[in-house]
């Protein structure tokens, strides 16, 4: 029965000590200790709150580099194009320059090739000319030694003649 | 005589406790590992339901030893 | 391990403490080891057998002596409140309760470890006498004890604050901050909302009382070892404090759950009746709870080292150590959680009496 009786003199011991114990740890212990905890709390979210902004920011430039790449790549690519036109172009013109041209020397050679052959065909004609009038002489001399061949032969020309 | 009494009652209450608070556990632990990832607030919450069954019991043992005197 | 300078920078603290207490209480602590050693042969004449009982409701009572070891035990002082007015002198008057002591108004004696004021022959109480016993008992020197060291950690971690501020918590700071942080979450926090803020102070101050008078009352050598919260009237002293946060801070909703709930009219005086109990009953539980357990512990460690004197056997001693051990490690456990407990229902009262919405 003692046991479960309180008594007075610790009951009032007891409020006296634990008011004084609130009054002091809520003045020197729990307003520092709760505000620090809490300020730490809100300036570990703000940090948070910061490094997630900086992390879109990151997000937001890489993009926009990416951007810038793919626009600088497709200039690049467009450029490249471009050169490869011109080139072929350049090729194409310098091939069909370089036919016309051989085109016309070819007809060039062959122009004076005609010439020379009839230069020398002219040559040989003439030479030939000779050669046979060399011969025909020879061969008159020979055969005009008498007047009858050389009658014969006028008589001969004569009729071939044929007017 | 009545110390005996006494403590045959507070044999009693500790009984009653013992089954509730089994229970509680069991229940409990049957929670847990159905759904592991409450594990936190089924424990809270045991503890809480088995302080209060405890606390029942408290009370027979405290009448058992008003009686005991 | 970081624990060195802990324990450096609290040495000479803790010293002092421990120093003050025990020049306050040593000076007349020898003069009643001499007187005491012939009684207690004459007690062990009169009862040859061991009466665990008794012992055990000596050592969870409490006590005008703070007990030592053996038959040291230091006087502390008695103060009384009597009718015709104050009477402050030492326990050591008493001689461990065989003299009775004339004061200025009444002549006193022990009987049965409590203070009252005795006829002429020195052993029947004078019932025209009115005395409140104010005395600072063993309980009252522990507590004192334990709101010092209270006070000495939670000053040192306040001022680690200043000095860190926006810092990670280091050594003792970093030890408290996780449990002031499982108040305010997990006991605060979900049992009274966004009101949480007015009621930490309370809630923080009633976990680490009676935490620590909890585990100090674990301790089993001077000066730890008395059971200051398993004395009924210090948690009735708590009890009271929750009844008086929780009706006052009441708002019109819990009110109106008492006074005018949703029954018909004709039922007003049972719901009042019921109501009104259920508000008593509330803190009564916490106390009878927080006592309960607190006591049953110590009698069960007492209970089980006294089995070596019942059994008259030393053989019986390493079966009893392992159970107490065992039960002191449950203790431990306990200690922690009845204060958990304690402060989570007073967080669910105090959250049920300032909830916007009721049912």
């Amino acid at each position: 029965m003692e046991l479960v009786t309180p008594e007075w003199g610790l009951v009032i011991w007891t409020s006296i000590t634990f008011l004084i114990l609130l009054v002091l740890l809520k003045a020197f212990a729990w307003k520092p200790i709760m505000s620090a905890i809490t300020e730490r709390e809100s300036s570990i979210e703000k940090a948070l709150l910061k490094a997630e902004a900086a992390k879109e920011e990151m997000a937001r430039l890489t993009s926009e580099n990416e951007a810038l790449i793919k626009q600088a790549r497709a200039e690049r690519d467009q450029i490249l194009s471009d050169a490869k036109k011109v080139k072929e172009q350049m090729i194409s013109d310098a091939k069909e320059l370089a036919h016309r041209e051989g085109a016309r020397m070819i007809e060039l050679a062959r122009v004076e090739i005609n010439n020379q052959k009839a230069v020398a065909m002219a040559d040989v004609k003439n030479q030939v000319a000779v050669l046979s009038i060399q011969i025909a002489e020879k061969v008159l001399q020979g055969q005009l030694e008498d007047q009858n061949k050389q009658d014969a032969l006028v008589a001969q020309l004569l009729k071939e003649v044929t007017l | 005589m009545t110390g005996s009494i006494a403590a045959l009652g507070a044999g009693l209450a500790v009984i009653g406790a013992g089954i509730g608070i089994g229970q509680i556990g069991g229940k409990a632990m049957e929670g847990i590992s159905r759904q592991p990832e409450a594990a936190g607030k089924i424990q809270t919450a045991m503890i809480i339901a088995a302080a209060l069954v405890e606390g029942v019991a408290l009370f027979g043992v405290i009448v058992a030893l008003l009686g005991n005197k | 391990m970081d624990f060195s300078h802990i324990l450096n920078s609290k040495k000479i603290t803790l010293s002092v403490v421990l120093g003050v207490f025990l020049t306050v209480f040593t000076c007349k602590a020898f003069a009643i080891q001499e007187k005491q050693v012939p009684e207690a042969a004459v007690e062990n004449k009169e009862t040859s057998k061991f009466d665990p009982s008794a012992t055990i409701l000596e050592h969870i009572g409490d006590s005008h002596y703070f007990h030592v070891g053996g038959h040291i035990a230091f006087p502390l002082p008695v103060i009384l409140y009597t009718d015709k007015g104050l009477e402050i002198f030492s326990s050591e008057r008493f001689e461990e309760g065989e003299k009775a002591y004339q004061g200025k108004y009444y002549q006193y004696a022990l009987i049965k470890d409590k203070v009252k004021a005795v006829v002429a022959d020195g052993k029947t109480i004078d019932e025209t006498a009115t005395v409140i016993d104010l005395s600072i008992t063993k309980n009252v020197a522990s507590m004192w004890l334990s709101v010092l060291l209270l006070l000495i950690i939670f000053f040192s971690v306040a001022s680690s604050y200043k000095k860190r501020v926006g810092k990670a918590p280091k050594g003792l700071q970093s030890l408290l901050e996780p449990v002031i942080l499982f108040i305010r979450d997990d006991v605060a926090l979900p049992n009274i909302g966004y009101k949480y803020h007015r009621f930490m102070p309370l809630l923080l101050t009633v976990f680490f009382f009676i935490l620590i008078n909890n585990l100090i009352g674990m301790v089993p050598f001077f000066p730890g070892g008395s059971n200051v919260t398993g004395n009924i009237a210090v948690t009735f002293v708590l009890a009271v404090v929750t009844l008086i946060v929780v009706n006052v801070n009441g708002n019109k909703y819990y009110w109106k759950h008492i006074f005018a709930p949703d029954v018909p009219f004709w039922l007003y005086p049972i719901m009042w009746v019921v109501e009104l109990a259920g508000i008593i009953s509330k803190p009564f539980a916490l106390m009878v709870r927080l006592f309960a357990n607190i006591m049953a512990g110590h009698v069960i460690v007492i209970a089980l080292i006294s089995l070596i004197f019942i059994f008259k056997t030393l053989g019986i001693a390493p079966v009893s150590i392992a159970f107490t051990l065992f039960i002191d490690v449950l203790e431990l456990l306990v200690a922690f959680l009845q204060a958990f407990i304690f402060t989570m229902l007073m967080a669910l009262f105090i959250g049920s009496a300032v909830e916007e919405h009721h049912h």
